[in-house]
């Protein structure tokens, strides 16, 4: 009985790692106070709805991503888009791309939806591994630790992108490409989350809760569900909310450089790789999409630097 | 007596890297064992017969087991290689990385060709991002003060959210199409024409720059305001030291420490900076090299790029280690 006693103390007195406000309802209220996290709060919420409604919004603007319109092209000038600023009018509400006259709004709609899908998967995914091989190191013994701790270290290390796109030349064309960069992304990018993991489960498991758990006969499994991974989500949440836009400009990288998401699919990676021959025929269509791209990943760097400063209290009155 | 603890320390960090360098080469040899394209047919051509395509494996020890190929690839980058294709014999010096499967030239020419360009512009771009960052970390960290402060991570915070090919198109569309300072990047190699060499990479040096600047300063205000705290600087300003004095003699050494390592951790990113920046500007650089290899899956030429890209990043890793000990004695010998 003592024991069942002993780990119930335990689990009540569990305090949290930090005086940081936890819970979903307690991080909600100190981002409210932060106006550039708000904003960001903002920018990101456009960006969903955008890419969401994207049948909706092209719908009512009457066009769809896929349609050539030769008619509003100046052959003249090798296909840039007749009228000012690129062709945006009424019926084509962000101009139409040269050379083919595909709808720019309707392109960019439809581009936020891989451009959200994939940056999310790949951060859920990376994370999913980095608390897995962080979780291990720290809970399974000196010699796993040791050869999980190079591992993490290594993927460090490694140049993630000129390997990304190595990977990325190798798989065949066949393979749905979406997947595929979640895949690539994940399997380069998980060596933050596993040392930030890891780091924490070794401080966490010295602690009296978890000793009191282990007297008390919970297994590994069973710590590492209930004790461990408690404490570790508020600086993996931390972490992934940077990850997140970080994906989110690895995305449009690789789509820049020809080996993301394949055409037709529209992605403003591939938008703006097409982008580079029209810096004086049709600027319009160079600036559009660069603004579209910064905007969504600045919103989401605001938003995730006002859940780090809200759950990491040293950083929010010091300077680093 | 610390010599032998010093020496023990670097042969330690110096076997690591070269550990963490095999492992590197064989993820990148079983990247190219997995792909399920026939590299035998590649180096052929489509015109083969099944015949050619078999002796075409054999000279190149395709027909091999994996390890087997695994070891010669390994013994070709030390030692050099020779491929025998029926009666004549191709020579392949030390650090051999193969031919390339597209144009039949050996893969260590184009790195060569492509290896000062991305040196100029990455380091160029290195010189110019320390000297404006580490600059303006001074200037604001003497001018103490909220504002400076939330200036600079809100920078920071700017430049991790802006995509380096997004800003080089930004700065094409500024400075070449609009303003119409420059003419469109050509780039032209520093033998040719030293001038015009530099004005081919000011907006790819820019790029960079702009990209890295705002951490460089954030990290030098911060360290420099650290280190005007210690006791140390208190008594050499009780000593009656000059302010300008202080800060160039002591304030800036415990910056340095900090600033090796960020540039050491930079290494890898800014490489990947690199392939877009080479992309966009048209700089004929690895980047580039790599990017170009990848549409026609030319495997040894994206393999060696990776491969060198690792290797900069290990040596760059262990070089910030060894100046962390030159600057700095008090540094811990893990």
């Amino acid at each position: 009985m003592s024991t069942t006693a002993l780990t119930a103390a335990a689990e009540a007195s569990q305090e949290p790692a930090s005086a940081a406000p936890t819970g979903p309802r307690a991080l909600w209220r100190t981002l409210r106070r932060d106006r550039a996290a708000m904003a960001g709060l903002v920018v990101v919420a456009a960006l969903v709805l955008l890419a969401l409604g994207a049948p909706l919004w092209t719908a009512i603007e009457g066009q769809n991503p896929y349609a050539y319109h030769d008619n509003l092209l100046n052959s003249a000038l090798g296909g840039a888009p007749l009228g000012s600023f690129g062709g945006i009018g009424g019926a084509h509400w962000l101009g139409v791309e040269p050379q083919t006259g595909r709808d720019l709004f309707a392109r960019i709609a439809y581009g936020a939806q891989v451009s959200l899908a994939v940056s999310i998967g790949a951060t859920l995914l990376q994370v999913l591994l980095g608390v897995g091989v962080g979780l291990a190191a720290g809970l399974g013994g000196r010699f796993a630790d040791a050869l999980l701790g190079r591992a993490i270290d290594l993927a460090i290390a490694f140049p993630y992108l000129i390997f990304g796109i190595a990977l990325l030349a190798v798989v065949p064309a066949s393979f749905p490409r979406p997947v595929l960069l979640v895949v690539v992304m994940a399997v380069l990018g998980w060596g933050g989350t596993a040392r930030i993991s890891r780091a924490q489960t070794l401080s966490l498991r010295t602690r009296d809760y978890v000793a009191a758990a282990r007297l008390g006969g919970s297994s590994t499994a069973r710590i590492a569900r209930r004790e461990i991974l408690p404490g570790l989500a508020a600086p993996v949440i931390t972490y992934a909310a940077l990850l997140l836009p970080a994906n989110m400009v690895l995305e449009a990288g690789f789509s820049f450089l020809g080996i993301g998401v394949r055409p037709p699919t529209s992605s403003w990676g591939q938008i703006l790789s097409t982008a580079t021959t029209w810096y004086y025929a049709d600027p319009t269509y160079v600036i559009v999409p660069c603004i579209v791209l910064f905007a969504s990943v600045f919103g989401f760097v605001l938003l995730g630097e006002g859940v780090r400063k809200a759950l990491d209290p040293r950083a929010a009155n010091g300077s680093g | 007596m610390r010599s032998l603890p010093m020496a023990t320390f670097l042969l330690r960090r110096l076997l690591g890297a070269i550990v963490t360098l095999l492992v590197l080469s064989v993820i990148v040899y079983g990247l190219f064992y997995l792909l399920p394209t026939d590299p035998a047919r590649m180096i052929c051509g489509p015109r083969c017969s099944p015949q050619d395509v078999a002796a075409v494996s054999r000279a190149y020890g395709l027909d091999q087991p994996i390890y087997v190929q695994y070891w010669h690839f390994l013994a070709a980058i030390v030692a050099g290689r020779d491929y025998s294709t029926g009666p004549s014999t191709v020579h392949c010096g030390a650090p051999c990385f193969g031919y390339s499967f597209e144009t039949g030239q050996s893969v260590d020419s184009l790195l060569l060709s492509a290896l000062p360009v991305t040196a100029s512009l990455t380091l160029g771009g290195a010189v110019l991002w320390t000297t404006f960052g580490v600059g303006a970390g001074i200037a604001s960290a003497l001018r103490r003060g909220r504002l400076a402060d939330k200036t600079l991570t809100g920078l920071v915070l700017a430049s991790t959210a802006l995509p380096p090919f997004v800003l080089a198109l930004f700065l094409i569309l500024l400075f070449c199409a609009y303003l119409q300072w420059l003419p469109f990047p050509n780039y032209v190699s520093i033998g040719d024409d030293p001038v015009q060499w530099a004005q081919s990479l000011i907006l790819p040096w820019a790029t960079l720059a702009l990209l890295q600047a705002a951490n460089y300063a954030r990290l030098t205000r911060t360290s420099v305001l650290e280190t005007l705290n210690e006791d140390h600087i208190r008594t050499a300003r009780a000593y009656g030291l000059s302010e300008r004095r202080i800060v160039a003699r002591h304030a800036l050494r415990g910056a340095l420490t900090p600033l090796v390592s960020l540039l050491a951790v930079d290494v890898g990113p800014v490489l990947g900076g690199a392939v877009f920046t080479e992309s966009v500007f048209g700089l004929p650089g690895l980047g580039k090299l790599l990017v170009g290899s990848v549409a026609t899956v030319d495997l040894p030429v994206v393999g060696a790029v990776a491969l060198l890209a690792g290797a900069f990043v290990i040596l760059a890793n262990v070089a910030a280690d060894l100046l962390y000990v030159a600057i700095d004695p008090r540094a811990s010998i893990r």
